[in-house]
């Protein structure tokens, strides 16, 4: 078998508070795999993701693992190689389509900053390549998008220019940070739909970060489940969907409102699912 | 399609003709530009020339004025418009240098202050502090008496007053566009802490701060002002809109225009800065402009 293209191992991370972020967090994704990074708001989706995106914030201390891509632990790189290596081979397609453009630049220079940046090409060919993109990711009118700002665009049309660009230096890996929370569930299915397409087509891995568990059936080949910053169960996403084994993702699956079962109302996680978590822990049943 | 002018240039300049407060105190401005560049050419008179037979006379339309004299004499019996044009020359000068020089020393330390912040802020924004504890006038006075009279410490003593309205907007501003997901997203791509600032954040922060070197312009006419009123800014032998208010205020009872002049140039000079200042930030800004 290949070796993975990224190989979390027992990454911990603590706040400035010294609480802990992430506690030995393990992952592995293999070329050309999708992997789903699922949890509950504050399990540590995000953190995992800015970890391997060299992007942790200055509050968030990491104390201990490896975050080994293509072999080289990320941790131990200095900031500037660490950046060309992170911007040239990892890529992010961000949550929010609304906010992850800025609004002050026309769409032509921000998806051109990576390929002007890392392969030092001119605008000319900055400019094909950045037609060529917004051509794959089924955009009618490139010529007049490029010229755009942001705000002229729709939601959608954002979020493939964001995929577009991601995938402007070829990366190995992307980061997909909740690509489809922000968009409205037709376009959800079309942008999806399009990640896959576009990795398929350039052999990308992917990290998939999100709380859905219907993206996560449509898009993941493996899942990690994430619990206040502890792996809870992880495994392919057949077996972690149909034959969990963790209480809590038992719990998790139950509470997912499903179309065969419409009366079934609302189904909260029990709460002694959420204190045996917190008893095996090692912390009081305190609220995280 | 072939653009001669690129589309953010043409949309840009379409925007600014459609703003009135643009027009109106870009117009004015542009108006006092030509004047004072061409002062040598376009004033009637030398400003200088000195004609006691003439002295105080009323400007043109009242009883006893002079022709030739279109706003009167003051009591040397120089022409007032002629000194009012050529000392538009000191006014625009002192505005636009010490405006930009103010803008980027402010603006470059509140973009440190909002990105880096921890320490480098602390330091900053007590500077800031320190800073505005000052009054503002005495200090550029006594800045100005330190430095010398002239043109170059006027400028100078105003881009260092001044440069904490900069940093303090600037800052608020950074903090502010740091938090954003675009910045996460550069950041992503590779940029370095330099290249998001000037690349990602600059732009976002520049309506803001284009509309704080117009209303910083204004408020380097009235500073060069009072500094010539009390005869710090340039030699005696120049023109400038202060010394004319410091001389029209002895001579009131006689010869009221030598007054009313520099201040009626002073006043639409200060409220064109402002209006432009105020249009050029909703024209500028691309979301805005919507």
């Amino acid at each position: 078998m290949n070796p993975p293209v990224l190989a979390l191992s027992n990454l911990s991370a603590v706040s400035d508070h010294d609480r802990a972020i992430l506690r030995d967090v393990s992952l592995e994704v293999a070329r050309g795999e999708t992997c789903g990074l699922v949890g509950e708001s504050g399990a540590g989706k995000s953190t995992v993701a800015k970890a391997i995106l060299g992007i942790l914030p200055r509050t968030v201390r990491v104390t201990g693992g490896e975050v080994k891509f293509e072999g080289a632990d990320l941790l131990k790189i200095k900031a500037g190689p660490l950046r060309r290596l992170i911007g040239e081979r990892i890529a992010l397609i961000p949550q929010d389509p609304m906010t992850a453009l800025n609004p002050a630049r026309r769409i032509e220079a921000q998806m051109t900053d990576g390929p002007r940046l890392w392969r030092g090409l001119d605008k000319t060919a900055a400019r094909a390549l950045a037609l060529r993109l917004l051509d794959e990711v089924h955009i009618r009118d490139p010529d007049r998008v490029l010229s755009s700002f942001p705000h002229e665009l729709s939601g959608g049309m954002r979020q493939r220019v964001l995929i577009a660009a991601a995938f402007a230096l070829e990366p190995r890996l992307i980061v997909a940070d909740e690509p489809t929370t922000a968009l409205d569930v037709t376009v959800q299915k079309q942008i999806l739909r399009l990640i896959r397409n576009m990795q398929s087509a350039h052999g990308t891995s992917v990290v998939f970060v999100t709380h859905d568990l219907g993206v996560v059936a449509q898009i993941c080949d493996h899942v990690t489940l994430l619990f206040a910053g502890r792996v809870i169960e992880a495994g392919s996403t057949s077996q972690l969907l149909d034959r969990p084994a963790h209480p809590y993702t038992r719990a998790l699956l139950d509470a997912c409102p499903r179309y065969d079962r419409p009366n079934a109302g609302l189904r909260p996680i029990p709460e002694s699912v959420i204190a045996d978590l917190y008893a095996e822990l090692g912390q009081s049943g305190a609220t995280p | 399609m072939s653009e001669v002018v690129p589309r953010w240039i043409s949309e840009t300049l379409r925007a600014c003709i459609r703003d009135p407060k643009v027009v109106a105190g870009g117009g004015f401005i542009l108006f006092l530009l030509v004047l004072a560049i061409g002062a040598p050419d376009l004033s009637p008179k030398d400003p200088l020339e000195q004609d006691l037979i003439l002295g105080v006379t009323p400007p043109h339309g009242f009883a006893g004025a002079e022709p030739g004299y279109l706003l009167g004499t003051d009591d040397l019996g120089r022409d007032v418009l002629s000194r009012l044009i050529w000392g538009s020359r000191v006014a625009l000068t002192v505005a636009f240098a010490a405006a930009t020089l103010a803008a980027a020393l402010g603006a470059a330390l509140g973009l440190l202050a909002g990105w880096y912040r921890g320490w480098v802020d602390a330091i900053i924004s007590r500077l800031v502090e320190i800073w505005m504890a000052f009054p503002p006038v005495l200090l550029s006075i006594l800045l100005v008496a330190v430095f010398g009279a002239g043109v170059g410490s006027v400028i100078a003593a105003i881009a260092i007053i001044d440069w904490t309205r900069f940093c303090r907007v600037i800052r608020a501003e950074t903090m502010g566009q740091a938090k954003s997901d675009y910045v996460t997203a550069a950041r992503a791509i590779g940029f370095s802490p330099m290249e998001v600032l000037i690349r990602e954040i600059l732009p976002n922060v520049m309506p803001v701060l284009i509309a704080l070197i117009s209303l910083e312009m204004g408020i380097a006419v009235i500073v060069e002002a009072i500094l010539s009123f009390v005869g710090l800014s340039v030699s005696s032998d120049v023109p400038t809109w202060g010394g004319m208010i410091a001389q029209g205020r002895q001579i009131l009872h006689q010869g009221w225009w030598v007054l009313a002049a520099p201040l009626i140039a002073l006043f639409l000079t200060v409220l064109a800065f402002n209006l432009l200042g105020e249009g050029l930030r909703r024209s500028l800004d691309p979301v805005m402009r919507r």
